[in-house]
């Protein structure tokens, strides 16, 4: 791992440790722990959009599907089979890696705007069949009473427990995901990006890594399905519906897309913005999104991590 | 008795579905004119439609102009609002890339949408057809008289688009562009305002499929992405680019989810829809009717 | 390889490909010898960059065949070609502009390492110790050609001259037995081209075979063993050096492109 992500992880942890001692001694933003367990969910999701986009230069507009299947397999899994959670969790990713496998390998031959129709068109037909299969989803109502998670006889019912829980398995991710970018694959993604025909002339193999980052992304968004079912508890497709694909895809824009750390810092932001800080929008969220995510691309097309070269030159200047 | 009400059946279906793939065909005309023109698809394409709805509403049973007036004042209104779309997003980003593109148009329809929520609310509204609420029956079927008039202007809008394309300067002008731009600027046509020209268009006739249709199906705030999902899908299902294989394939798709609502399950109508827009563009990206040379699609 | 020092090494036969109504390559056939230096020459347009993107397989010819080092080649994915040795740099340079120069040519090594996706997310030690492997291989190809002070820069950030020199490097770590140089010499002042062909020579030295489209004949001359001439996808000429500098033919073909027909 390079100098400089080793001290930025070095920095996110300390900061992860703080965060609970903080907020659970002040009483006003206490419940910020909970909102930190989305962000934890949604920077799981991220982190692999941030892969596929970032780094292997393709959209998807049909992450939210992938997020679904691994909520409703814990979901149905742990209720219907009575299966242990953690069993399910693995079967859901299973499951999500081979349908991203499925859509991957035909729609990662398609480019810039064909792919994003395809993953949009994808994400919605897996919401209708949620909101359809009433008799394994519970349709649009969908269903509630899913068990929490134990761990060795340890409730995580529990928002620190939860959020300690959610945030490993973050840094997990996020250390595992660094290191792909410092191999030979994530070399491999980056040269596609500058330029395709030079990267094959070299040897690689633009449709297979396409595919592999794909699945892999689907895989870790199944991951944040599985555990966000276990901490809310119900599933209704609502929560997994076209805007939240958008909304994923915002998230890493916001913060950055060409950068892994910029996709956790817009998810960070975005999720405190909606959950918490634009509440006085509530329903109008949507309008405050389109703006703010417009405004982004179009004055800061490196998102917010784009700023950090700025500021260091304004801090130096001082 | 079984027999005729199965062609009954049969031929209401038939027509809900042209009426419906008419306003996907219109969707679908708008996105290839901004392609053709830019090379952009304009993922806003479908909220055209959406405020086409919701602004005649308004012109209609708020403002209650006369109905010709209102239907005029709806399409400036929705012509400005592509307009200045392509002034104050597409025109400053000059040399983007195609996801950027890809996400300043949804960026763009996220802020329509939301607008759209702010002004009118999350409730559907529902304008009275253009003429006589009684219907007319053919073949046993009940057919709403707003179904002739959605067919009727969309005729007259495929007529007056070939004629704009054929014999005027612009049309002719915004033809060469999508042939080749570089060519197109040596000869002197200015793109830059070609561009202006295909958004606003576009709005356009988004804004005739939203004001038809509103009478049949209703409108609400967020319709327009599932509108230009299908809308796509005609397009590509055409062959991306084709003026009449869109029109041809909109209908085309209109009808097909229809008589899947009708004889399957209404419920998947739209995933029927979008599966066969999936098929195409693993099978066929060049479309039913297209050839190769014109899927040429440009790369990241 | 025979016993003999020179054998057909690439054959190129009646190849044909054409782009929309306008025919690129139309017929053509040639031979390379193994361990010489080949120039294809040809004005604008002859269809020389078509020639190498359809070798390197970029796209696959219409019809024709191509044999390289005994096993047939057309048609065959970019992938593939680079993996039975052949390499290859643009005539637009196409470095990755946003890696560092290491980096480009730590890419170049990709086919000479095999770390899967779970290997390389875990660390593991096998991998840890090809990642050793490519970095010091990446190295000695930036001392090759010279760019060893350079390896940490962007390589969007270098000037053209080092750009080119940084895609041979790059070609050279995929190991290939063929080099196809597009025309290297392109945006370089004398001095360049003069250490450009004892590169060249230095390639050749080291046993691999050089394809060369190249506008500077000059450099042409001097360092080719044979000479292809293309005009409008189709051979007009081939032989040595000399021999194409008095063809009557070849001058013909380059009357108007001034720029070259002084040199020749």
């Amino acid at each position: 791992m390079e100098k400089s992500n080793s001290k930025i992880l070095f920095a996110l942890i300390i900061f992860l440790a703080l965060f609970p001692v903080v907020v659970l001694n002040v009483r006003a933003i206490g419940h910020y722990l909970d909102v930190m367990i989305f962000v934890g969910i949604y920077s799981l999701i991220n982190l692999g959009l941030s892969l596929l986009m970032g780094y292997a230069g393709q959209i998807s507009l049909g992450h939210a599907a992938f997020f679904g299947l691994g909520a409703y397999s814990s979901g149905i899994l742990c209720t219907k089979l009575s299966l242990s959670p953690w069993l399910a969790m693995v079967a859901g990713v299973c499951l999500t890696a081979l349908v991203a496998y499925i859509v991957g390998v035909p729609s990662l031959k398609l480019k810039g705007h064909y792919l994003a129709m395809a993953t949009l068109g994808f994400g919605v037909i897996v919401y209708i069949f949620f909101n359809e299969e009433v008799a394994l989803t519970g349709g649009p109502s969908g269903f509630s009473d899913i068990p929490g998670l134990t761990i060795f006889g340890l409730d995580l019912n529990n928002d620190l427990y939860y959020y300690i829980l959610v945030w490993s398995l973050v840094l997990l991710t996020l250390v595992f995901s660094l290191n792909v970018i410092n191999s030979r694959i994530g070399r491999a993604l980056r040269s596609l990006h500058d330029s395709e025909v030079a990267a094959n002339a070299m040897g690689v193999e633009t449709s297979r890594f396409k595919v592999i980052i794909f699945v892999l992304s689907g895989a870790y968004a199944s991951i944040a399905g599985s555990l966000y079912t276990h901490y809310v508890g119900f599933l209704s497709p609502s929560s997994f519906d076209l805007f939240l694909s958008i909304k994923l895809v915002m998230m890493v824009v916001v913060g950055g897309m060409h950068n892994i750390w910029g996709a956790l810092l817009g998810t960070w932001l975005l999720t405190f913005l909606g959950n918490e800080w634009l509440h006085v929008f509530r329903d109008f969220d949507i309008l405050v999104y389109g703006a703010v995510l417009l405004a982004i691309v179009m004055f800061l097309p490196e998102g917010l991590v784009g700023l950090t070269p700025k500021m260091r030159w304004l801090w130096k200047r001082s | 008795m079984e027999r005729i009400s199965l062609i009954g059946q049969l031929t209401q279906y038939l027509f809900t579905g042209i009426t419906v793939g008419s306003i996907y065909a219109l969707v679908a005309v708008g996105f290839n004119i901004i392609y053709n023109v830019t090379e952009i698809i304009n993922f806003a394409q479908g909220e055209f439609v959406m405020l086409g709805g919701l602004i005649m509403v308004f012109f209609t049973a708020v403002a209650k102009l006369p109905l010709p007036v209102a239907f005029i004042l709806t399409i400036a209104a929705v012509t400005g609002v592509g307009a200045l779309m392509e002034r104050f997003t597409i025109n400053p980003l000059k040399n983007a890339t195609v996801l950027t593109m890809i996400i300043v148009t949804i960026a763009v329809s996220i802020l329509f949408k939301g607008i759209a929520m702010f002004v009118w609310g999350k409730d559907p509204y529902i304008i009275p057809p253009f003429s006589g609420s009684e219907p007319i029956f053919i073949l046993g079927a009940a057919i709403q008289t707003q179904t002739i008039w959605v067919l009727l202007i969309t005729a007259v809008v495929v007529v007056l688009l070939t004629l704009f394309f054929k014999k005027t300067r612009y049309g002719k002008a915004m033809l060469a562009c999508a042939d080749d731009p570089e060519a197109a600027r040596l000869v002197g046509i200015r793109v830059n305002i070609m561009v202006l020209i295909s958004f606003a268009l576009s709005a356009a006739i988004g804004a005739v499929a939203g004001a038809i249709i509103t009478p049949i199906s209703l409108m609400e705030y967020d319709r327009g992405a599932l509108l230009a999902l299908k809308g796509f899908g005609a397009a590509v299902m055409g062959g991306l680019g084709s003026f009449y294989g869109a029109v041809v394939a909109g209908i085309f798709l209109g009808i097909i989810e229809s008589l899947c609502a009708g004889f399957v399950s209404s419920g998947y109508k739209d995933a029927v829809a979008l599966l066969l827009l999936l098929l195409v563009l693993y099978i066929r990206p060049s479309g039913l009717f297209g050839n190769v040379e014109a899927s040429k699609i440009k790369e990241f | 390889m025979g016993s003999e020092n020179f054998s057909t090494f690439l054959s190129v036969v009646d190849l044909r490909k054409s782009f929309g109504g306008v025919q690129a390559l139309n017929g053509l056939s040639f031979t390379v010898e193994s361990g010489t230096i080949k120039a294809v020459i040809g004005p604008n347009g002859a269809g020389k960059t078509t020639l190498f993107n359809v070798i390197s397989g970029v796209f696959p010819p219409n019809t024709g065949s191509i044999a390289f080092d005994g096993e047939s080649i057309e048609g065959k994915k970019a992938g593939e070609i680079a993996r039975l040795g052949v390499s290859r740099t643009f005539q637009n340079v196409e470095v990755f502009g946003r890696m560092t120069v290491l980096e480009n040519v730590m890419v170049g090594r990709h086919i000479q390492s095999r770390a899967g996706i779970i290997s390389a997310g875990l660390k593991l030690p096998r991998m840890r110790r090809e990642e050793r492997q490519i970095r010091e291989g990446a190295r000695d190809y930036l001392k090759f050609v010279g760019l060893e002070h350079k390896a940490g820069e962007l390589a969007g950030n270098l000037p053209l001259g080092e750009q080119k020199l940084l895609e041979i490097a790059r070609a050279l770590a995929t190991e290939p037995k063929m080099l196809l140089l597009d025309e290297p010499a392109g945006g370089l002042n004398t001095r360049e081209t003069e250490g450009l062909a004892a590169l060249i020579h230095r390639i050749l030295e080291r046993g691999i075979t050089v394809v060369l489209v190249e506008h500077d004949m000059n450099l042409v001359m001097d360092i080719s063993d044979e000479i292809v001439v293309m005009n409008f996808g189709e051979k007009i000429a081939e032989g040595k050096p000399k021999e194409i500098k008095n063809d009557p033919v070849v001058i013909e073909a380059y009357l108007g492109e001034e720029v070259d027909y002084s040199d020749l």
